[in-house]
């Protein structure tokens, strides 16, 4: 099992807070729009101002996803994207970059088929720091968290507006790295949630554990960024980085010119807004 | 854990009616794979079903509704032009079977499928529950129909999710659904199909989590649903039994039922599990046939079990764990999934699950129109597939009942474009 400050997820946060910031957390989806251009893309994040990367792990059907992700995952499926090439990835990336976390985000399925054991194996030896899977709760831990957290991965989990004092308990047990706080009951790529309910809601959580609270869902500008970073270690930001890909591409969905660096160009203005605040 | 785990699987082993376990597992299957967001509604779901299902005021009020709304009990119709057909085709064999065929007529029901029963006992527990909104998945529409017509009784808002792809072919369900009071929302995403619906259902119950409930139509999804779909359908095999004792003075041998997600097949067999003499078959939609890519939507023959919808269970992926849409005739079968404990009795082999295809279908749709004046629906048409095949099989003692599930109203223009009949 991990121990605090044994992660790169729990160094990057230990070293933030000695910076006095929060961390700007970043949402691709691996091999969106093909697998050259997110490579690239993965490659540039750091430099451009991710603290910690999520890589999304494309899926058939998103459920909690809004519809610029459904959309990016798709757009990945029909490039080819599989999980083999998602761990590739982070592989080729850990070649230049031994630092920055790297968390894969999705659901359950595709790591089911892998199947389980072997898909954790094969996380921790390309160098993957933490799993988000939407679709596993914590009555089914023994199936994939505990498993997880055995080989030294991060297990983080999200808490909701729903998520009340006694289910938090549960929520947290084997939850590490951080807890994500979804900002708003809905999908991702919604509409924005109100900066003071944050902060009260951060401070519920932070009340209950000694965990980094990151916040997401509605995440898109720097001003936006800036507020949530008021209270909260970490600020997610994911369909704005897509829809930049997605607004950037050719009339027959390819990657343009400057694909990669409109998500770049993003990514540093949300750098910029935390560094500053 | 792991013992008491195992402790409860070995109490089950002697009976098979008796689940699912405390987390809603039954066997490997089923469970609740949701996002965090819904879990917290799901638990108190799962209370106020338990507390429901015990009160004896909720189920008087149930049984009330389902005779004097919902026209329960359904006949059980003796088959016999159709009983003789398949006599005849059974002496052109050389042989001397023709099983005597019965239907169970939940066509006959209010909305003309056995989707009310489920809705009528689902709405009255949204109402103990206060909720305020009602949504819904819907395929063929049949379900979408049923929601909107207890909607409509109890004066609650209700929104459908349903395909683009089926909204076309289902038209006549939809006019239905809008006259009712319920918007209808087509969905574009993936195939624009069953499975696409369930996606864009899920992601405005996630949205509207405090005051909506979501009326699933199945035996499927995160637990307890496929436990309670089951328990409210199974008024259809609680009033089989009877029946048949009653018409026969015993048991039936042998059970078909179409499967989709398996509602109305489940509500068929559950109570008859235990009684070991009594052959069951659940019918999957073969669409163009098992052999075809993605060109059928049999989950159980042509599948492998995966977590989708909240359950894990058989479904129709390919070698990545992604989802295939899947394809059949029938609107209300074409799901790449199927409700979890028909995955367990498939894989415990209480239940043989076969398939039909399309074109099989369309002729055991002509065969009932023709020989016994009942216009099918496309569903129940594969399980009348099955019974061609099987019943001149069988030895003329054998008691079959194949429950008719729904009517074929809102297939028949689609029916006469295949069979290219001018109107």
């Amino acid at each position: 099992m991990s121990k605090k400050n044994e992660t790169r997820i729990d160094r990057r946060f230990e070293a933030l807070k000695k910076e006095g910031r929060a961390a700007l957390v970043t949402f691709v989806t691996a091999g969106d729009p093909d697998l050259e251009t997110s490579q690239a893309i993965l490659a540039g994040l750091p430099k451009a101002g991710a603290d910690i990367i999520e890589l999304g792990m494309p899926f058939s059907d998103p459920m909690a996803d809004g519809p610029a992700i459904q959309a990016s995952s798709l757009r990945a499926l029909k490039a080819g994207q599989t999980m083999k090439k998602t761990l590739d990835m982070v592989r080729a990336f850990r070649k230049g970059d031994a630092d920055t976390p790297i968390v894969l985000m999705g659901y359950y399925n595709p790591i089911y088929v892998y199947p389980n054991e072997a898909f954790l194996d094969d996380a921790v030896a390309a160098g993957v720091d933490g799993l988000i899977v939407v679709d596993v709760p914590p009555e089914a831990d023994e199936e994939l968290c505990l498993p997880a957290l055995e080989r030294g991965l991060n297990f983080i989990r999200l808490a909701t507006p729903t998520t009340d004092d006694k289910r938090l308990k549960t929520v947290l047990k084997n939850t590490s790295g951080f807890l994500y706080y979804v900002s708003i009951t809905g999908i991702t790529g919604a509409g924005a949630a109100n900066p003071d309910d944050v902060q009260l809601q951060v401070a519920r959580l932070k009340r209950a554990t000694t965990l980094p609270v990151a916040v997401g869902f509605g995440v898109r500008t720097p001003e936006q960024a800036r507020d949530i970073a008021k209270s909260a270690d970490g600020v997610v930001v994911g369909s704005a980085l897509v829809r930049a890909i997605e607004t950037s591409l050719t009339q027959d969905g390819r990657a343009a010119g400057n694909t990669t660096g409109a998500v770049l160009s993003l990514v540093e203005g949300l750098s910029t807004a935390l560094r500053t605040s | 854990m792991a013992s008491k785990t195992q402790k409860t699987s070995e109490a089950k082993l002697n009976t098979l009616s008796a689940g699912p376990d405390e987390r809603g597992h039954f066997g490997l299957y089923g469970g609740r794979f949701v996002a965090e967001t819904l879990m917290p509604l799901i638990l108190d779901l799962e209370t106020a079903y338990n507390a429901a299902k015990d009160d004896p005021a909720f189920q008087a009020e149930l049984t009330d509704l389902l005779n004097h709304y919902g026209g329960r009990p359904s006949p059980l119709y003796y088959a016999e032009r159709l009983t003789e057909y398949f006599r005849e085709v059974a002496k052109s064999q050389g042989g001397a079977g023709g099983a005597k065929i019965y239907f169970k007529r939940d066509e006959l029901n209010h909305t003309g499928s056995h989707k009310i029963n489920n809705c009528l006992g689902q709405i009255q527990l949204a109402r103990r529950m206060g909720k305020t909104r009602i949504i819904a998945e819907t395929g063929a529409g049949q379900h979408g129909v049923a929601v909107a017509t207890v909607c409509a009784r109890f004066g609650l808002p209700c929104e459908i999710y349903m395909g683009a792809t089926d909204v076309a072919r289902q038209s006549p369900n939809v006019a239905r659904m809008h006259m009712l009071g319920a918007k209808v929302n087509p969905v574009t995403a993936g195939a624009g199909t069953l499975k696409d619906a369930m996606n864009e259902a899920l992601r405005d119950w996630v949205t509207n989590v405090r005051d909506t409930y979501y009326l699933i139509g199945t035996a499927a999804g995160p637990h307890p649903y496929p436990a309670m779909v089951r328990d409210f359908q199974a008024i259809i095999g609680q009033e089989t039994r009877a029946q048949m004792v009653e018409r026969e003075g015993r048991l039936p041998d042998t059970l078909v039922a179409c499967i989709g997600g398996g509602s109305n097949a489940i509500g068929l067999f559950h109570p008859f599990l235990d009684d070991k003499d009594v052959a069951i078959y659940g019918v999957e939609a073969g669409g163009h046939g098992l052999d075809v890519e993605n060109g059928h939507a049999a989950s159980m023959n042509g599948g492998r079990p995966g977590v989708l919808h909240g359950n894990r269970t058989y479904l129709l992926q390919d070698a990545e764990g992604q989802i295939l849409e899947g394809h059949s005739i029938s609107a209300g079968l074409d799901y790449p999934g199927v409700g979890p404990e028909h995955a367990w009795l498939k894989d415990t082999g209480r239940v043989q699950y076969v398939s039909i295809t399309d074109k099989e279908a369309l002729e055991a749709f002509q065969l009932s129109a023709k020989l016994e004046g009942i216009i099918p629906a496309l569903e129940p048409s594969h399980a009348l597939g099955w019974v061609t095949k099987l019943a001149p099989t069988l030895p003329q003692d054998n008691l079959l009942v194949m429950n008719m599930c729904g009517r074929g109203d809102k297939d028949v223009f689609a029916v006469a474009g295949y069979l290219g009949i001018k109107l």
